[in-house]
Protein backbone atom coordinates (compact mmCIF):
# COMPACT_ATOMS: atom_id res chain seq x y z
CA UNK A 1 0.00 0.00 0.00
CA UNK A 2 1.38 3.48 -0.84
CA UNK A 3 0.84 6.73 -2.13
CA UNK A 4 1.09 6.70 -6.14
CA UNK A 5 1.00 10.23 -7.26
CA UNK A 6 -0.94 13.72 -7.13
CA UNK A 7 -3.93 13.60 -9.31
CA UNK A 8 -6.49 16.48 -10.46
CA UNK A 9 -9.71 16.45 -9.33
CA UNK A 10 -10.91 18.51 -11.98
CA UNK A 11 -9.02 16.60 -15.24
CA UNK A 12 -6.80 13.40 -13.84
CA UNK A 13 -3.26 15.04 -14.72
CA UNK A 14 -1.36 13.50 -12.68
CA UNK A 15 2.12 14.94 -10.95
CA UNK A 16 4.81 13.32 -8.98
CA UNK A 17 4.31 13.63 -5.05
CA UNK A 18 6.03 16.73 -4.48
CA UNK A 19 4.74 20.00 -2.75
CA UNK A 20 2.14 21.22 -5.47
CA UNK A 21 -1.45 21.77 -5.61
CA UNK A 22 -2.94 22.88 -8.82
CA UNK A 23 -3.02 21.46 -11.98
CA UNK A 24 -1.08 23.16 -15.03
CA UNK A 25 -3.74 22.32 -17.06
CA UNK A 26 -7.20 23.25 -15.97
CA UNK A 27 -5.99 25.01 -12.62
CA UNK A 28 -8.07 22.37 -10.81
CA UNK A 29 -7.26 21.64 -7.23
CA UNK A 30 -4.59 18.41 -6.53
CA UNK A 31 -5.22 15.16 -3.96
CA UNK A 32 -3.54 12.29 -3.45
CA UNK A 33 -4.46 9.09 -5.16
CA UNK A 34 -3.36 5.58 -4.02
CA UNK A 35 -2.37 2.24 -4.60
CA UNK A 36 -4.23 0.11 -2.41
CA UNK A 37 -3.03 -3.34 -3.96
CA UNK A 38 -5.05 -6.41 -2.29
CA UNK A 39 -5.70 -4.87 0.57
CA UNK A 40 -7.53 -7.69 3.25
CA UNK A 41 -9.74 -5.48 5.27
CA UNK A 42 -9.27 -8.13 8.34
CA UNK A 43 -6.16 -8.18 8.36
CA UNK A 44 -6.14 -4.17 7.60
CA UNK A 45 -8.64 -3.89 10.67
CA UNK A 46 -6.57 -5.78 13.01
CA UNK A 47 -3.18 -3.84 12.16
CA UNK A 48 -5.43 -0.73 12.63
CA UNK A 49 -6.48 -1.66 16.61
CA UNK A 50 -2.34 -3.24 17.68
CA UNK A 51 -1.71 0.44 15.99
CA UNK A 52 -0.50 3.33 18.17
CA UNK A 53 -2.92 5.60 19.97
CA UNK A 54 -3.75 8.40 17.44
CA UNK A 55 -3.89 8.97 13.81
CA UNK A 56 -1.19 7.10 12.99
CA UNK A 57 -3.10 3.71 13.63
CA UNK A 58 -4.14 4.71 9.99
CA UNK A 59 -0.57 5.33 8.48
CA UNK A 60 -1.28 2.84 5.73
CA UNK A 61 -4.04 5.26 4.57
CA UNK A 62 -2.53 8.44 3.81
CA UNK A 63 0.36 9.82 2.06
CA UNK A 64 3.40 8.04 2.84
CA UNK A 65 5.29 4.63 2.38
CA UNK A 66 6.63 4.79 5.95
CA UNK A 67 4.50 5.68 9.16
CA UNK A 68 6.23 9.01 10.03
CA UNK A 69 8.10 9.59 13.33
CA UNK A 70 5.74 12.31 15.33
CA UNK A 71 6.07 14.02 18.65
CA UNK A 72 3.19 15.32 19.24
CA UNK A 73 0.74 12.57 17.68
CA UNK A 74 -2.94 13.89 17.72
CA UNK A 75 -6.71 12.05 17.36
CA UNK A 76 -8.03 8.62 18.36
CA UNK A 77 -10.32 11.70 20.09
CA UNK A 78 -13.21 10.71 22.09
CA UNK A 79 -16.94 9.82 20.59
CA UNK A 80 -19.56 10.46 22.99
CA UNK A 81 -22.79 9.03 22.75
CA UNK A 82 -25.00 12.56 23.93
CA UNK A 83 -28.50 10.67 24.95
CA UNK A 84 -29.21 14.22 26.78
CA UNK A 85 -28.67 16.51 23.87
CA UNK A 86 -30.62 13.61 21.45
CA UNK A 87 -33.61 13.96 23.88
CA UNK A 88 -33.84 17.41 24.03
CA UNK A 89 -33.48 17.37 20.04
CA UNK A 90 -36.51 14.22 20.25
CA UNK A 91 -33.71 11.98 18.37
CA UNK A 92 -32.47 8.86 19.40
CA UNK A 93 -28.85 8.23 18.68
CA UNK A 94 -26.65 11.23 18.52
CA UNK A 95 -22.96 11.30 18.75
CA UNK A 96 -20.51 14.13 19.41
CA UNK A 97 -17.01 14.04 18.12
CA UNK A 98 -14.79 15.79 20.46
CA UNK A 99 -12.47 16.96 18.59
CA UNK A 100 -11.29 19.65 21.08
CA UNK A 101 -9.80 16.86 23.00
CA UNK A 102 -6.42 17.32 20.74
CA UNK A 103 -2.92 18.29 21.27
CA UNK A 104 -3.61 22.08 20.30
CA UNK A 105 -7.78 21.66 21.35
CA UNK A 106 -9.03 21.40 17.61
CA UNK A 107 -9.21 19.28 14.46
CA UNK A 108 -6.07 21.16 12.77
CA UNK A 109 -3.70 19.07 15.06
CA UNK A 110 -4.86 16.54 12.07
CA UNK A 111 -3.85 17.87 9.02
CA UNK A 112 -1.31 19.71 10.35
CA UNK A 113 0.52 16.51 11.62
CA UNK A 114 0.23 14.97 8.14
CA UNK A 115 1.46 18.17 6.34
CA UNK A 116 4.59 18.68 8.49
CA UNK A 117 5.42 15.17 8.62
CA UNK A 118 5.20 15.85 4.58
CA UNK A 119 7.13 18.74 5.07
CA UNK A 120 10.52 16.98 6.74
CA UNK A 121 9.97 14.24 4.73
CA UNK A 122 10.34 16.65 1.43
CA UNK A 123 13.20 18.43 3.05
CA UNK A 124 11.53 21.56 3.76
CA UNK A 125 13.00 23.29 6.92
CA UNK A 126 10.53 25.91 7.16
CA UNK A 127 6.51 25.96 7.39
CA UNK A 128 4.06 28.44 7.44
CA UNK A 129 0.04 28.75 6.96
CA UNK A 130 -2.95 30.98 6.58
CA UNK A 131 -4.92 30.72 9.27
CA UNK A 132 -8.24 31.93 11.07
CA UNK A 133 -6.74 30.79 13.90
CA UNK A 134 -6.89 26.73 15.17
CA UNK A 135 -4.30 26.37 12.37
CA UNK A 136 -2.05 28.81 14.15
CA UNK A 137 -2.38 27.10 17.08
CA UNK A 138 -1.26 23.89 15.58
CA UNK A 139 1.41 24.41 13.29
CA UNK A 140 3.55 26.94 15.90
CA UNK A 141 2.79 24.20 18.61
CA UNK A 142 4.10 20.99 15.54
CA UNK A 143 6.61 22.98 14.34
CA UNK A 144 8.03 23.57 17.97
CA UNK A 145 7.63 19.78 18.94
CA UNK A 146 9.56 19.11 14.89
CA UNK A 147 12.23 21.37 15.51
CA UNK A 148 10.91 23.79 12.55
CA UNK A 149 11.20 27.12 12.09
CA UNK A 150 7.68 28.52 11.28
CA UNK A 151 5.36 31.70 10.37
CA UNK A 152 1.97 31.96 10.91
CA UNK A 153 -0.32 34.31 8.77
CA UNK A 154 -3.51 35.48 10.84
CA UNK A 155 -6.20 38.68 10.54
CA UNK A 156 -4.85 40.95 13.01
CA UNK A 157 -8.63 41.01 14.43
CA UNK A 158 -8.28 37.13 15.81
CA UNK A 159 -9.56 36.41 19.38
CA UNK A 160 -6.68 37.11 21.41
CA UNK A 161 -6.84 33.56 22.96
CA UNK A 162 -6.31 32.14 19.64
CA UNK A 163 -3.22 34.83 18.98
CA UNK A 164 -1.55 34.05 22.61
CA UNK A 165 -1.74 30.25 22.34
CA UNK A 166 0.04 30.74 19.39
CA UNK A 167 2.62 33.26 19.88
CA UNK A 168 3.25 30.88 23.27
CA UNK A 169 5.30 28.02 20.62
CA UNK A 170 7.97 30.63 19.65
CA UNK A 171 6.97 30.96 16.13
CA UNK A 172 6.73 34.35 14.06
CA UNK A 173 3.32 35.45 14.47
CA UNK A 174 2.08 37.55 11.63
CA UNK A 175 -1.05 39.57 11.79
CA UNK A 176 -2.46 40.43 8.65
CA UNK A 177 -4.33 43.53 8.67
CA UNK A 178 -6.97 42.17 6.40
CA UNK A 179 -9.52 39.15 6.50
CA UNK A 180 -8.80 35.77 5.79
CA UNK A 181 -8.99 36.04 2.36
CA UNK A 182 -6.56 38.79 2.38
CA UNK A 183 -4.21 36.33 4.54
CA UNK A 184 -4.97 33.05 1.68
CA UNK A 185 -4.30 35.57 -1.16
CA UNK A 186 -0.73 36.97 0.50
CA UNK A 187 0.28 33.34 1.25
CA UNK A 188 -0.42 32.13 -2.64
CA UNK A 189 1.45 34.83 -3.50
CA UNK A 190 4.55 34.05 -1.22
CA UNK A 191 4.19 30.38 -1.53
CA UNK A 192 5.50 31.17 -5.15
CA UNK A 193 8.74 33.21 -3.88
CA UNK A 194 9.11 31.66 -0.56
CA UNK A 195 11.09 28.04 -0.24
CA UNK A 196 8.89 26.97 2.28
CA UNK A 197 6.01 24.81 3.21
CA UNK A 198 2.73 25.94 3.72
CA UNK A 199 0.69 23.73 4.73
CA UNK A 200 -2.46 24.53 3.30
CA UNK A 201 -1.39 26.18 0.16
CA UNK A 202 1.81 24.25 -1.73
CA UNK A 203 1.47 21.36 0.85
CA UNK A 204 -2.31 21.39 0.37
CA UNK A 205 -3.11 17.58 -0.73
CA UNK A 206 -1.27 16.04 1.90
CA UNK A 207 -2.59 18.37 4.37
CA UNK A 208 -6.02 17.63 3.77
CA UNK A 209 -5.65 14.22 3.96
CA UNK A 210 -5.22 14.50 7.87
CA UNK A 211 -9.15 14.74 7.99
CA UNK A 212 -9.71 11.71 6.49
CA UNK A 213 -8.89 10.14 9.98
CA UNK A 214 -11.80 11.73 11.99
CA UNK A 215 -14.05 9.59 9.25
CA UNK A 216 -12.02 6.65 9.92
CA UNK A 217 -12.13 6.97 14.16
CA UNK A 218 -15.88 7.56 13.45
CA UNK A 219 -16.55 3.82 12.12
CA UNK A 220 -13.66 2.69 14.40
CA UNK A 221 -15.36 3.94 17.51
CA UNK A 222 -18.93 3.16 16.23
CA UNK A 223 -17.68 -0.47 16.15
CA UNK A 224 -16.58 -0.68 12.65
CA UNK A 225 -20.19 0.71 10.99
CA UNK A 226 -21.00 4.00 9.31
CA UNK A 227 -23.45 6.89 10.49
CA UNK A 228 -26.68 7.25 8.95
CA UNK A 229 -25.71 10.96 9.11
CA UNK A 230 -22.88 13.31 9.80
CA UNK A 231 -23.09 16.92 10.78
CA UNK A 232 -20.29 19.54 10.31
CA UNK A 233 -18.82 22.82 9.77
CA UNK A 234 -17.94 24.16 6.70
CA UNK A 235 -15.18 26.68 6.15
CA UNK A 236 -13.01 26.02 2.91
CA UNK A 237 -15.17 22.74 3.19
CA UNK A 238 -11.87 20.83 3.17
CA UNK A 239 -12.61 18.95 6.37
CA UNK A 240 -16.37 18.53 4.96
CA UNK A 241 -15.17 16.90 2.00
CA UNK A 242 -12.55 15.02 3.28
CA UNK A 243 -14.72 13.26 6.13
CA UNK A 244 -16.53 12.18 2.51
CA UNK A 245 -13.38 10.86 1.07
CA UNK A 246 -12.74 9.33 4.28
CA UNK A 247 -15.81 7.34 4.65
CA UNK A 248 -16.05 6.37 1.15
CA UNK A 249 -12.22 5.14 0.56
CA UNK A 250 -13.47 2.59 3.63
CA UNK A 251 -16.19 1.90 1.80
CA UNK A 252 -14.84 1.15 -1.60
CA UNK A 253 -11.70 -0.89 0.29
CA UNK A 254 -14.55 -3.54 2.14
CA UNK A 255 -13.17 -1.76 5.51
CA UNK A 256 -17.01 -0.90 6.58
CA UNK A 257 -20.32 -1.98 4.91
CA UNK A 258 -22.98 0.42 3.77
CA UNK A 259 -23.56 3.35 2.49
CA UNK A 260 -22.14 7.09 2.57
CA UNK A 261 -23.66 9.04 5.19
CA UNK A 262 -26.10 11.92 4.88
CA UNK A 263 -23.85 15.17 4.67
CA UNK A 264 -25.00 18.51 6.59
CA UNK A 265 -23.05 21.40 6.28
CA UNK A 266 -23.36 24.34 8.55
CA UNK A 267 -21.70 27.87 8.34
CA UNK A 268 -22.31 31.05 10.14
CA UNK A 269 -25.06 33.60 8.37
CA UNK A 270 -22.06 36.30 8.61
CA UNK A 271 -19.75 34.02 6.28
CA UNK A 272 -22.03 31.44 4.21
CA UNK A 273 -21.03 31.25 0.79
CA UNK A 274 -21.37 27.60 0.92
CA UNK A 275 -24.77 27.72 2.24
CA UNK A 276 -26.20 30.29 0.48
CA UNK A 277 -24.90 27.89 -2.82
CA UNK A 278 -26.94 25.00 -1.98
CA UNK A 279 -30.40 27.02 -1.12
CA UNK A 280 -29.80 29.34 -4.63
CA UNK A 281 -29.19 25.89 -6.24
CA UNK A 282 -25.73 26.97 -7.94
CA UNK A 283 -22.67 25.24 -7.88
CA UNK A 284 -20.05 27.71 -7.67
CA UNK A 285 -19.91 30.30 -4.85
CA UNK A 286 -19.92 33.58 -4.38
CA UNK A 287 -17.49 35.07 -2.31
CA UNK A 288 -18.60 37.05 0.58
CA UNK A 289 -16.75 39.47 3.34
CA UNK A 290 -16.99 37.93 6.32
CA UNK A 291 -19.03 39.32 9.68
CA UNK A 292 -19.57 36.91 12.04
CA UNK A 293 -18.42 36.10 16.02
CA UNK A 294 -17.23 32.61 14.11
CA UNK A 295 -13.91 33.31 13.06
CA UNK A 296 -12.98 29.80 12.65
CA UNK A 297 -15.21 29.50 10.03
CA UNK A 298 -15.22 32.98 8.16
CA UNK A 299 -13.98 32.65 5.08
CA UNK A 300 -15.60 34.40 2.12
CA UNK A 301 -13.81 32.33 -0.72
CA UNK A 302 -13.71 28.78 0.23
CA UNK A 303 -11.53 27.02 -2.11
CA UNK A 304 -13.24 23.26 -1.67
CA UNK A 305 -16.69 24.84 -1.44
CA UNK A 306 -18.41 23.31 -5.13
CA UNK A 307 -17.10 20.01 -3.73
CA UNK A 308 -19.09 20.24 -0.64
CA UNK A 309 -21.91 21.62 -2.35
CA UNK A 310 -21.85 17.71 -4.51
CA UNK A 311 -20.92 16.42 -1.76
CA UNK A 312 -24.21 17.59 0.11
CA UNK A 313 -26.57 17.29 -2.43
CA UNK A 314 -25.42 13.63 -3.69
CA UNK A 315 -25.53 12.20 -0.31
CA UNK A 316 -29.28 13.70 0.58
CA UNK A 317 -28.33 16.37 2.82
CA UNK A 318 -27.99 20.37 2.92
CA UNK A 319 -26.23 23.17 3.59
CA UNK A 320 -27.71 25.25 6.27
CA UNK A 321 -26.77 28.68 7.96
CA UNK A 322 -27.44 30.07 11.65
CA UNK A 323 -27.45 33.47 13.08
CA UNK A 324 -24.43 34.86 15.38
CA UNK A 325 -27.58 34.49 18.05
CA UNK A 326 -28.32 30.84 17.51
CA UNK A 327 -24.21 30.33 17.63
CA UNK A 328 -24.31 31.01 21.46
CA UNK A 329 -27.40 28.97 22.14
CA UNK A 330 -25.83 26.09 20.37
CA UNK A 331 -22.72 26.16 22.25
CA UNK A 332 -24.66 26.74 25.54
CA UNK A 333 -26.97 23.28 24.32
CA UNK A 334 -24.07 21.68 23.83
CA UNK A 335 -22.27 22.28 27.27
CA UNK A 336 -25.53 22.07 28.79
CA UNK A 337 -26.48 18.48 28.13
CA UNK A 338 -22.80 17.01 27.29
CA UNK A 339 -20.71 18.89 29.39
CA UNK A 340 -18.91 19.84 26.24
CA UNK A 341 -17.62 23.71 26.10
CA UNK A 342 -17.17 24.27 22.30
CA UNK A 343 -15.81 27.61 20.81
CA UNK A 344 -17.95 28.88 17.95
CA UNK A 345 -17.89 26.82 15.45
CA UNK A 346 -18.80 23.98 17.64
CA UNK A 347 -21.67 26.22 18.05
CA UNK A 348 -23.03 26.28 14.42
CA UNK A 349 -22.68 22.41 14.39
CA UNK A 350 -25.13 21.88 16.89
CA UNK A 351 -27.14 25.02 15.75
CA UNK A 352 -27.42 23.50 12.29
CA UNK A 353 -28.04 20.11 14.56
CA UNK A 354 -31.07 21.59 16.10
CA UNK A 355 -32.29 23.23 13.21
CA UNK A 356 -32.72 20.24 11.06
CA UNK A 357 -34.29 18.28 13.75
CA UNK A 358 -36.97 20.77 14.43
CA UNK A 359 -37.72 21.41 10.24
CA UNK A 360 -38.06 17.33 10.69
CA UNK A 361 -35.42 16.56 8.06
CA UNK A 362 -33.77 13.50 10.59
CA UNK A 363 -35.74 10.41 11.01
CA UNK A 364 -35.45 10.38 14.79
CA UNK A 365 -34.01 6.25 14.56
CA UNK A 366 -31.08 8.00 12.46
CA UNK A 367 -28.03 7.44 14.09
CA UNK A 368 -26.27 11.15 13.82
CA UNK A 369 -22.12 11.85 14.32
CA UNK A 370 -22.09 15.87 14.85
CA UNK A 371 -18.30 16.93 14.71
CA UNK A 372 -17.28 19.28 16.91
CA UNK A 373 -14.01 20.69 16.03
CA UNK A 374 -12.96 23.21 18.27
CA UNK A 375 -12.30 24.33 21.96
CA UNK A 376 -14.76 26.77 24.07
CA UNK A 377 -11.51 28.33 26.01
CA UNK A 378 -10.49 29.58 22.51
CA UNK A 379 -13.51 32.07 21.56
CA UNK A 380 -14.30 33.03 25.29
CA UNK A 381 -15.90 36.38 23.97
CA UNK A 382 -18.96 34.40 22.68
CA UNK A 383 -20.26 33.19 26.05
CA UNK A 384 -19.27 36.62 28.08
CA UNK A 385 -22.86 37.73 29.32
CA UNK A 386 -24.34 34.87 28.47
CA UNK A 387 -24.82 33.49 32.15
CA UNK A 388 -25.40 35.36 35.99
CA UNK A 389 -22.59 34.78 38.69
CA UNK A 390 -24.04 35.53 42.10
CA UNK A 391 -21.56 37.28 44.05
CA UNK A 392 -21.90 37.08 48.18
CA UNK A 393 -20.09 38.02 51.01
CA UNK A 394 -18.26 34.97 52.61
CA UNK A 395 -21.14 34.29 55.68
CA UNK A 396 -23.78 31.65 55.47
CA UNK A 397 -26.25 34.65 55.53
CA UNK A 398 -24.69 35.46 52.42
CA UNK A 399 -25.07 32.52 50.62
CA UNK A 400 -28.67 31.88 52.28
CA UNK A 401 -29.60 35.53 50.64
CA UNK A 402 -28.62 34.44 47.46
CA UNK A 403 -30.78 31.55 47.10
CA UNK A 404 -33.87 34.68 47.78
CA UNK A 405 -35.73 35.08 44.52
CA UNK A 406 -35.25 38.57 43.67
CA UNK A 407 -37.43 40.77 44.69
CA UNK A 408 -39.57 38.52 47.05
CA UNK A 409 -40.82 40.33 50.09
CA UNK A 410 -38.81 39.86 53.30
CA UNK B 1 -4.22 52.39 -20.64
CA UNK B 2 -1.02 50.43 -19.41
CA UNK B 3 -1.48 48.01 -17.00
CA UNK B 4 0.28 45.10 -15.53
CA UNK B 5 -0.99 41.55 -15.76
CA UNK B 6 1.22 39.34 -13.45
CA UNK B 7 1.31 35.59 -13.69
CA UNK B 8 1.47 32.91 -11.19
CA UNK B 9 3.93 30.48 -11.24
CA UNK B 10 2.15 27.49 -12.78
CA UNK B 11 1.25 29.35 -15.67
CA UNK B 12 4.72 30.94 -16.46
CA UNK B 13 5.51 27.78 -19.01
CA UNK B 14 2.87 29.22 -21.31
CA UNK B 15 4.34 32.76 -20.94
CA UNK B 16 8.11 31.89 -22.16
CA UNK B 17 8.54 32.43 -18.15
CA UNK B 18 6.90 35.69 -17.93
CA UNK B 19 5.94 36.86 -14.35
CA UNK B 20 4.93 40.31 -15.29
CA UNK B 21 3.80 41.39 -18.64
CA UNK B 22 2.87 44.88 -19.82
CA UNK B 23 -0.64 45.96 -22.02
CA UNK B 24 -3.03 48.10 -22.52
CA UNK B 25 -6.84 47.83 -21.42
CA UNK B 26 -9.36 49.53 -19.93
CA UNK B 27 -11.27 46.63 -18.36
CA UNK B 28 -9.87 43.20 -16.80
CA UNK B 29 -11.53 41.33 -19.44
CA UNK B 30 -9.38 43.39 -22.11
CA UNK B 31 -6.27 43.30 -20.36
CA UNK B 32 -6.76 39.40 -20.49
CA UNK B 33 -8.01 39.44 -24.00
CA UNK B 34 -4.51 41.45 -24.59
CA UNK B 35 -2.43 39.02 -22.46
CA UNK B 36 -4.12 35.93 -24.58
CA UNK B 37 -2.92 37.66 -27.89
CA UNK B 38 0.30 37.42 -26.57
CA UNK B 39 0.34 33.87 -25.48
CA UNK B 40 -2.55 31.93 -26.58
CA UNK B 41 -2.18 28.72 -25.00
CA UNK B 42 -3.17 31.07 -21.56
CA UNK B 43 -6.66 31.61 -22.71
CA UNK B 44 -7.14 28.04 -22.74
CA UNK B 45 -6.05 27.55 -19.57
CA UNK B 46 -7.50 29.96 -17.28
CA UNK B 47 -11.26 30.46 -19.66
CA UNK B 48 -14.05 28.13 -20.19
CA UNK B 49 -17.34 29.19 -22.19
CA UNK B 50 -15.87 32.85 -22.32
CA UNK B 51 -15.49 33.09 -18.62
CA UNK B 52 -13.24 32.39 -16.02
CA UNK B 53 -12.42 28.83 -14.36
CA UNK B 54 -13.85 28.68 -11.54
CA UNK B 55 -10.26 27.79 -9.79
CA UNK B 56 -8.96 31.01 -11.43
CA UNK B 57 -8.97 34.36 -8.61
CA UNK B 58 -8.38 37.79 -10.19
CA UNK B 59 -7.66 40.80 -8.18
CA UNK B 60 -7.23 44.33 -9.10
CA UNK B 61 -5.08 45.86 -6.46
CA UNK B 62 -5.31 43.18 -3.75
CA UNK B 63 -9.08 43.42 -4.56
CA UNK B 64 -11.20 40.19 -5.85
CA UNK B 65 -12.78 41.35 -8.90
CA UNK B 66 -16.34 39.49 -7.90
CA UNK B 67 -16.39 41.88 -5.61
CA UNK B 68 -16.22 44.85 -8.30
CA UNK B 69 -17.51 44.24 -11.75
CA UNK B 70 -15.96 40.94 -12.73
CA UNK B 71 -14.49 41.00 -16.13
CA UNK B 72 -15.84 44.36 -16.34
CA UNK B 73 -13.97 45.70 -13.83
CA UNK B 74 -12.68 49.23 -14.68
CA UNK B 75 -8.75 49.79 -14.35
CA UNK B 76 -6.69 52.72 -14.06
CA UNK B 77 -3.23 53.88 -15.07
CA UNK B 78 -0.81 51.62 -13.85
CA UNK B 79 -2.89 49.27 -12.05
CA UNK B 80 -1.84 45.62 -11.34
CA UNK B 81 -4.27 42.56 -12.20
CA UNK B 82 -2.74 39.73 -10.55
CA UNK B 83 -3.69 35.94 -11.49
CA UNK B 84 -4.29 33.34 -8.64
CA UNK B 85 -5.16 29.77 -8.06
CA UNK B 86 -8.12 29.58 -5.98
CA UNK B 87 -7.43 25.96 -4.91
CA UNK B 88 -6.26 27.32 -1.34
CA UNK B 89 -6.59 28.01 2.03
CA UNK B 90 -8.72 26.65 4.79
Amino acid sequence: MAPEALICRECEATYPLEARYVCESCFGPLDVSYDFGDLDPGEARRKIQAGSRGIWRYADFLPFAERPRDPLEPGLTPLIRADRLAATLGLESVWIKNDAANPTHSFKDRVVAVALAKAKELGFETVACASTGNLANAVAAHAAASGLESYVFVPSDLEEQKLLATGVYGTKLVGVNGNYDDVNRLCTQLCETKPWAFVNVNLRPYYSQGSKTLAFETVEQLGWSLPDRIVGPIASGSLFTKLGSGFSEWIDLGMVKGTLPTFNGSQPEGCSPVATAFAEGRDVCKPQRPDTIAKSLAIGDPADGPYALDLARGTGGAIDSVSDDEIRDGIRLLAESTGIFTETAGGVTIAVLSKLARRGDIDPAERVVAYITGEGLKTLDATRDEFHMYEIEPTIEGFESMLEPVGAAG
Amino acid sequence: MPVTVKIPAQLRAVTDGEGEIEVEGSTVGEALDAVFDEHDDLRERITEDGGLRRFVNVYVSGEDIRFRDGLETELSDGDEVTILPAVAGG
